[in-house]
């Protein structure tokens, strides 16, 4: 299985279809997750990430050895974004191909739905009244 | 024994290691954990705090050595 792991300053989201095209699939499944200009009614103005790198590309490569585990994939792609990121930029990107689309869909939920539970990121928010807060949940 | 900080924890303890923390004969995470919480209080303050020892989570029973790498991994919020 093609497997890409990355944390980067600068996330580029479009080489995901070349990482993860494969002669074998016929589906592939994208998840992006961007930044939003307000979160509970308040005006964000931009997000910080930190990351424990070396642990969060481990946990990040147990993630995308679990869900080949689970599902018949033949590509599974991983990338995060540390530093600022300004409204609409790009923060997280995971995806996954398979031979048919049941599969990749599946494990593009785990893939992003776990690397929130478990990779060592931080998100601090800053609001446009001034506040800037590390967040505590993930919704 | 290297420790490092991050997140929130970095904002309380003011840097993002402290190395050359000795370690007693039977130092667990918890005993640790203690012994960071007196110098900064406020870390008692984090609703859950997750401790890795070389890049792995580990329990709190987890007995530390002296080449050990420990952070703290406050409430996570990637993706």
């Amino acid at each position: 299985m093609i497997k890409i792991i990355e944390i980067t300053d600068n996330l580029d989201c479009s080489q995901a279809y070349k990482q993860l095209s494969h002669p074998d699939s016929g589906g592939i499944c994208v998840f992006i997750g961007s930044v939003r200009q307000s979160t509970k009614n308040k005006d964000v103005t931009s997000l910080f990430f930190e990351a424990y790198t070396e642990m969060a590309i481990g946990q990040m490569e147990e993630i995308a050895n679990e869900a080949a585990e689970r599902w018949n994939l033949n590509a599974v792609v991983l990338k995060h974004a540390v530093g600022k990121k300004d409204i609409q930029e790009p923060v997280v990107l995971v995806g996954a191909s398979s031979a048919h689309r049941d599969a990749c869909f599946e494990a593009c939920r785990y893939l992003i739905d776990t690397l929130k539970e478990k990779v060592p990121i931080w998100k601090k928010e800053f609001f446009a009244n001034s506040e800037e807060v590390w967040v505590t949940n993930h919704p | 024994m290297k420790v490092l900080f991050f997140g929130i924890t970095k904002d309380i303890v003011g840097q993002r290691e402290l190395s050359n923390i000795s370690t007693d004969p039977n130092e667990t995470v918890d005993t640790l954990i203690d012994k960071l919480t007196q110098d900064f209080p406020e870390l008692s303050t984090i609703s859950s705090l997750a401790i890795s020892v070389n890049q792995k989570y580990a329990e709190r029973n987890t007995k530390l050595r002296e080449t050990d790498i420990v952070a703290l991994i406050p409430p996570v919020s990637g993706g």
